[in-house]
C-alpha cells in the first residue's frame, strides 16, 4: 500500500525530534554533547515562552470590542461609572505601562486580576485546573489505550478486515465536530426523550444536592461519562493512526526478518520486536497531548458545562476579560512548551539512535 | 488464506484488562450513582433555574451582570419595588413615601418588622448608610451610582424614617432599585478593604440580607444555592431551595429542562421555544417583551463641542432621506420573518408592556408608516435620482450605498437585517450587510464609522435612563466616549426630557414621555422595529403556580422584584405526573446492567475467539 491515509489523519508534530542525528561520530565527549543538546532545547523553550508572553498581551488587545462597554452593556450606568471601571482595570494607562505592569507581574508569577470575576487570575486557574485535568486526563488515557490497542492490530495487517473497519470508524469520529457529537449524546442519553430514559446528567460536574465524599465521587463519575465518551470518540483516531503507521513502517524491517528466521512466533515478533520500536513516535504524540490536556477540551467543557479551564476561557473571551484570557493563554501555551521540552529530553533516553 | 490470530502480547493484554476493568468500574459507579442523581433531581422543594451567564461578584455595590443583579434581588430588599400586576411602584421596605412641595425632599417611612437573616433589625440607618456609601465611595458606586447621582444627602430621621434631599427634582425616586445592605456587616468590610473594595467579591457565605432567600453556597462555574428565609416579612417562599445551575450551552440547558434536571430555562431562541412547545410536563411562556429592537442611522456624528468625526454617509444628515428609509421598511414583516410572529411591531420607543408610557404612532401621527411608494416619491422629490443600476444618487452626488452593522450573535437582528436589505433595494438604496462580531459593531459605533447599525435596550419600569442617552449631554466629549448610542441631539427633546424628570404626577409625566417618543419617531435617527417576546419554559410537574409580571402577559425570569420565585409553589408529592422518578431510575439501571452484560459477553467471546486461534 503506497497511498497511506494513516499519516494524513495524524498531526505532523509526531515526527521524531532529532531523528536525523548521526550515529555517534567522533568529537567531544558524550557528556558535553548531551549538555549542549539539553541547553539547546532549554533555550528554544525559553524563547518560545517569551514569544508567547508578548503575543498573549498584544493578541487580545487587537480583539475588537471594549471590555468596559461589554461589561456594562444594557446596564444603566453613567459615564463616571465607566471611567471608574476603566481606572480599576488599568485601561486608562498607556499601553506600554500596561505591558510593563503585566511583565513585572509575570515575574512574580502574578497573572493579574480578572475584570469580570474580580479575583486573581492565578487563583481562578488553580480552582479550575482540577476539573480539567480530571476530565482531559481520563479522556486522554482511555483514548490512548483504545487507540494504541486498535492501532497495533490495524498496523500489523494493513488492509485487513479489522484494519479497514477500525480505521474507517476512527476516521469517522475524528471528523465529527465535537460540539455536535456532544449535543447528540446529550439528546440521546441525558434528556429522556421518547423511549430513552435520561441515563446521564446533561451537564455540570457534580449534583448540587450531593453531600458527603462517597456521593460526590459517584456523582462526579456519573457526570463524567458523556463528556469523556465524546472526547475519546473524537481523539482516539490519532493514536490509532500513529500506531498503525509506525508499525507498518517497521513491518518490512530486517530485524523482523531475523526474528522470524530465529523461529519466533508471529505474536512474539510483533510484541517483542515491532511494537517497542513503533511506540517511539507515539511517545511524542502523548507528550504533546499531555500539554494540550490543559487547553484541549474547551469544546467538550462548553457543551457539558464542565467547570474547567476551557469553560473559563470561553466566558473570558465573551467580554473580552483581558486579564483572564491573556493569563490563560500563557498557561495553555506554557504547558505545551513544557511538555514538548520534556518529550525532547526523554526521547534520547528511549531511543539510543537519537542520542546526541 | 491462512488466518492465524496470535494471542495478544502481555503488555497489550494488560492494557486491555485495564480498559475493561476501567469501563466496568465506570459503569458500576454510574449505576450506583443513578438512583441518587435521579432522586435529587426530582426533589420537589428545590426550584432549579438554568442560568447562561456566570456570576461576576456577590458584592452588591459592584456586581454588574444581569444574572447577578437578578439573583441578588432575592437576597436583599430595596426601598420600593415594582408591582407584580401593573408595573407601577409598590411598597417594599418603605410602606409610604412623599415629596415636599418643591420636590427636593423625599421622606420614606419604613416597615418596623424587618430583620436581616442574622437576626439584627433593618432600620433607617442601614438605608441611609447604603446610599451614602454609594454617593461617597467611587468603588462602591460601580453598580448603582446612577441612582444617586442627583442626591444631596440621605439621613435617618428616626429608626423608621429616611429623608433624601435632592439637588434637582427627579421622578425616578420611586424606582430606586438599590439593594439595602446591613451596615453592621458591610462597614467593617469597607474599612478593611479600603482601596481594594471593588475587588471584594462577597464570597463569605451565607450572605446577610433581608430578602426572601438567603444566599448560602456558590460553586463557581457550577451552581449557586439560595435557601428560603422563613421569617421574611412578606411571608415564606414556597420552595425551600432556589438553585441556579450554570449551563454554558443553551441547547444543553434545554435538554436539562426536558430531563427534569432544571425547572426553568429563560432567554430561549425562537427555535428552542417552538421545539419545547407541546412537550410533556413543560409549559412555554411567551411574555410581552421588555426589550426593543431598533436600528439607528448615523446623522453625522459630533462631539459636544460640535466637532464632526467618523465616516457616516453624508446624505444621512438629511431628514427626508432618513424618513424615507423608515417608510420603506415594514415592521410587521420583521415581526413575521425575524421573530416568527412572536413580537409586537413597534413605532414608539417604550415597549407595549409598559401600558401608560408606551406610545404608538396612530392616525395623523403615523407619518412614517410603511409605504414604499410614498418613500420613492419623497426621494424623487428631494432630488435623489436613480442611476443606471437603479441605485439613487444624492443631490450632492453621493451614491446611496449604505453599510449596515448587524450583531452576528443575535439571530433576530440577522434576519431583520436581511429584510431591511431587500426593502431598501425597493426604493433604490443599496445596503452592504455587515453581519459582525458585537465587539466590531461596538467599535464602529463609538468611532462613528457606520451608516445603519442595530441596537436595542431592555427598558426598566422607569424609562428615564433610555431617554437620557439621547440628550445632547450624551454626545461624546471627545470621539469614542459617547454615553448614548445614536449621536442624537435635539433641543426640543432635551427640554421635554428635563420636564419629564421633574414631573412627579405619573399621568402628566406619561404625556411628556409620549411627546419624547414622538420626537424620536419623527427625527428617524433611532428607529424601533419590534418588541420581541420574552421566551422561557418551565416544568409543570415541578412548579404548580407562579406570579408573572405584569399580569397578564408577563415574564418569570428577570422581573423587577422577586415575585416569581417567592410565590412559586412546588407540585405536591404524587402530582408529579405518570412518569414518576422510580420508573426512569429502574429503566436506567436495567440499561446499565444490559450494557455490562453485553460488554462481559463480548470480552468472553473475544477470549474464546483468541483461544480458538491459538489452537
Amino acid at each position: 500500500m503506497t497511498s497511506d491515509p494513516a499519516t494524513t489523519g495524524a498531526p505532523s508534530g509526531a515526527e521524531a525530534p532529532g531523528a536525523a542525528a548521526p550515529a555517534a561520530p567522533a568529537g567531544p565527549g558524550r557528556a558535553v554533547r548531551a549538555a549542549r543538546y539539553v541547553a539547546g532545547r532549554l533555550a528554544t523553550a525559553v524563547f518560545s515562552l517569551l514569544a508567547v508572553v508578548v503575543a498573549g498581551f498584544f493578541l487580545f488587545r487587537i480583539l475588537p470590542g471594549d471590555p468596559v462597554r461589554a461589561m456594562t452593556e444594557g446596564r444603566e450606568v453613567t459615564a463616571e461609572q465607566r471611567e471608574e471601571l476603566r481606572r480599576q482595570f488599568g485601561l486608562d494607562q498607556p499601553l506600554w505601562q500596561q505591558f510593563l505592569d503585566y511583565l513585572t507581574g509575570l515575574l512574580r508569577l502574578d497573572l493579574g486580576t480578572s475584570f469580570q470575576f474580580r479575583e486573581p487570575v492565578t487563583e481562578l486557574i488553580l480552582e479550575r485546573l482540577g476539573p480539567t485535568v480530571l476530565l482531559a486526563g481520563t479522556g486522554t488515557v482511555i483514548a490512548a489505550l483504545i487507540g494504541l490497542l486498535l492501532g497495533v492490530r490495524a498496523g500489523w495487517r494493513p488492509g485487513g478486515r479489522s484494519d479497514r473497519a477500525n480505521s474507517a470508524v476512527a476516521l469517522f469520529f475524528w471528523s465529527v465536530p465535537t460540539f455536535w457529537l456532544g449535543l447528540l449524546l446529550i439528546v440521546a442519553f441525558a434528556s429522556g426523550r421518547g423511549f430513552m430514559p435520561g441515563l446521564f446528567p446533561t451537564g455540570g460536574m457534580v449534583d448540587p444536592a450531593a453531600s458527603g465524599p462517597v456521593e460526590t465521587v459517584l456523582s462526579t463519575v456519573w457526570h463524567m461519562v458523556l463528556p469523556v465518551t465524546t472526547m475519546v470518540a473524537v481523539i482516539y483516531a490519532q493514536y490509532l493512526m500513529i500506531m498503525r503507521s509506525s508499525l507498518m513502517d517497521e513491518r518490512g524491517a530486517d530485524y523482523l526478518t531475523t526474528a522470524r528466521a530465529k523461529g519466533l512466533r508471529d505474536a512474539l515478533v510483533r510484541r517483542r520486536h515491532a511494537v517497542p520500536n513503533a511506540l517511539l513516535p507515539t511517545v511524542t504524540l502523548i507528550f504533546l497531548n499531555l500539554g494540550q490536556v490543559v487547553s484541549g477540551v474547551i469544546l467538550v467543557e462548553t457543551v457539558f458545562s464542565w467547570p474547567g479551564l476551557g469553560q473559563l476561557f470561553y466566558s473570558g473571551l465573551r467580554v473580552p476579560d483581558l486579564g483572564l484570557v491573556q493569563g490563560l493563554f500563557v498557561v495553555f501555551a506554557a504547558s505545551v512548551i513544557l511538555m514538548n521540552l520534556l518529550a525532547d529530553l526523554v526521547y534520547p533516553l528511549l531511543d539510543p539512535r537519537v542520542r546526541p | 488464506m491462512h488466518s492465524h490470530r496470535p494471542p495478544p502480547a502481555p503488555p497489550l493484554r494488560l492494557l486491555r484488562r485495564v480498559t475493561t476493568a476501567g469501563t466496568a468500574l465506570l459503569l458500576v459507579g454510574a449505576a450506583a450513582a443513578a438512583p441518587a442523581a435521579a432522586e435529587t433531581g426530582n426533589e420537589t422543594d428545590t426550584l432549579t433555574v438554568a442560568i447562561a451567564q456566570q456570576v461576576d461578584s456577590f458584592n452588591p455595590f459592584t456586581a454588574q451582570l444581569a444574572v447577578t443583579t437578578n439573583i441578588l434581588n432575592h437576597v436583599y430588599d430595596s426601598l420600593v419595588t415594582v408591582d407584580a400586576a401593573t408595573n407601577e411602584p409598590a411598597a417594599a421596605l418603605a410602606t409610604e413615601w412623599e415629596s415636599s412641595d418643591d420636590g427636593l425632599t423625599w421622606t420614606f417611612r419604613l416597615r418596623d418588622d424587618v430583620t436581616f437573616s442574622d437576626g439584627e433589625p433593618l432600620t433607617a440607618d442601614d438605608v441611609a448608610w447604603t446610599f451614602t456609601t454609594i454617593m461617597e465611595n467611587e468603588s462602591a458606586a460601580i453598580a448603582n451610582g446612577s441612582y444617586v447621582s442627583g442626591f444631596d444627602t440621605v439621613t435617618a430621621e428616626d429608626d423608621h424614617t429616611v429623608v433624601i434631599e435632592l439637588d434637582e427634582p427627579q421622578a425616578t425616586m420611586t424606582s430606586l432599585n438599590v439593594p439595602i445592605v446591613p451596615r453592621h456587616v458591610w462597614e467593617p468590610i469597607l474599612e478593611e478593604e479600603g482601596e481594594d473594595f471593588a475587588d471584594y467579591t462577597g464570597e463569605d457565605l451565607p450572605a446577610v440580607g433581608s430578602g426572601p432567600f438567603v444566599l448560602t453556597e456558590h460553586q463557581r462555574g457550577e451552581h449557586i444555592t439560595l435557601e428560603a428565609n422563613p421569617d421574611h416579612w412578606r411571608g415564606a417562599p414556597g420552595f425551600a431551595d432556589l438553585v441556579f445551575r450554570y449551563y454554558s450551552e443553551k441547547d444543553a440547558a434545554v435538554e436539562a429542562l426536558r430531563s427534569g434536571e432544571v425547572s426553568l430555562v429563560y432567554e430561549l431562541t425562537e427555535a428552542q421555544a417552538t421545539a419545547l412547545d407541546g412537550a410533556d410536563d413543560i409549559a412555554v411562556n411567551f411574555a410581552d417583551g421588555k426589550r426593543f429592537q431598533a436600528f439607528t442611522m448615523n446623522p453625522g456624528a459630533r462631539t459636544q463641542d460640535g466637532d464632526e468625526f467618523g465616516d457616516g454617509h453624508p446624505a444621512l444628515s438629511d431628514l427626508t432621506l432618513r424618513q424615507a428609509i423608515v417608510r420603506a421598511i415594514d415592521n410587521q414583516e420583521i415581526v413575521d420573518k425575524a421573530h416568527g410572529g412572536r413580537a409586537t411591531a413597534a413605532g414608539g420607543y417604550i415597549p407595549a408592556r409598559y401600558g401608560d408610557y408606551h406610545w404608538s404612532p396612530e392616525g395623523e401621527e403615523a407619518t412614517l408608516s410603511f409605504d414604499p411608494e410614498a418613500a420613492n416619491a419623497m426621494l424623487d422629490e428631494a432630488g435623489y435620482e436613480r442611476g443606471d443600476d437603479g441605485v439613487r444618487v444624492s443631490p450632492d452626488g453621493d451614491r446611496l450605498e449604505l453599510r449596515m452593522h448587524v450583531h452576528q450573535d443575535r439571530p433576530d437582528n440577522v434576519n431583520a437585517g436581511l429584510v431591511i436589505v431587500e426593502r431598501l433595494a425597493d426604493v433604490g438604496i443599496e445596503v452592504e450587510n455587515l453581519t459582525v462580531d458585537p465587539g466590531v459593531l461596538s467599535d464602529a459605533l463609538y468611532a462613528a464609522e457606520y451608516d445603519l447599525i442595530f441596537t436595542g435596550w431592555t427598558v426598566n419600569p422607569d424609562p428615564d435612563y433610555v431617554f437620557s442617552i439621547h440628550t445632547c449631554d450624551a454626545l461624546p466629549e471627545e470621539p469614542g466616549s459617547m454615553q448614548g448610542d445614536a449621536y442624537f441631539c435635539d433641543e426640543e427633546y432635551d427640554e421635554l426630557y428635563r420636564a419629564q424628570l421633574a414631573e412627579y404626577d405619573r399621568t402628566a409625566r406619561a404625556e411628556i414621555i409620549h411627546d419624547l417618543q414622538r420626537v424620536i419617531y419623527e427625527e428617524a435617527v433611532v428607529n424601533v422595529l419590534a418588541y420581541p417576546d420574552i421566551r422561557e419554559a418551565y416544568r409543570t410537574d415541578q412548579i404548580s403556580d407562579m406570579q408573572i409580571q405584569p399580569d397578564p402577559g408577563g415574564n418569570i425570569w428577570g422581573q423587577d422584584g422577586y415575585w416569581a420565585f417567592w410565590s412559586a409553589q412546588p407540585v405536591a408529592a404524587g402530582e408529579g405526573g405518570p412518569s414518576g422518578p422510580s420508573t426512569g431510575v429502574w429503566i436506567g439501571i436495567g440499561a446499565v446492567v444490559l450494557v455490562l452484560v453485553a460488554a462481559g459477553g463480548f470480552v468472553l467471546f473475544r477470549r474464546r475467539a483468541t483461544a480458538e486461534d491459538r489452537e
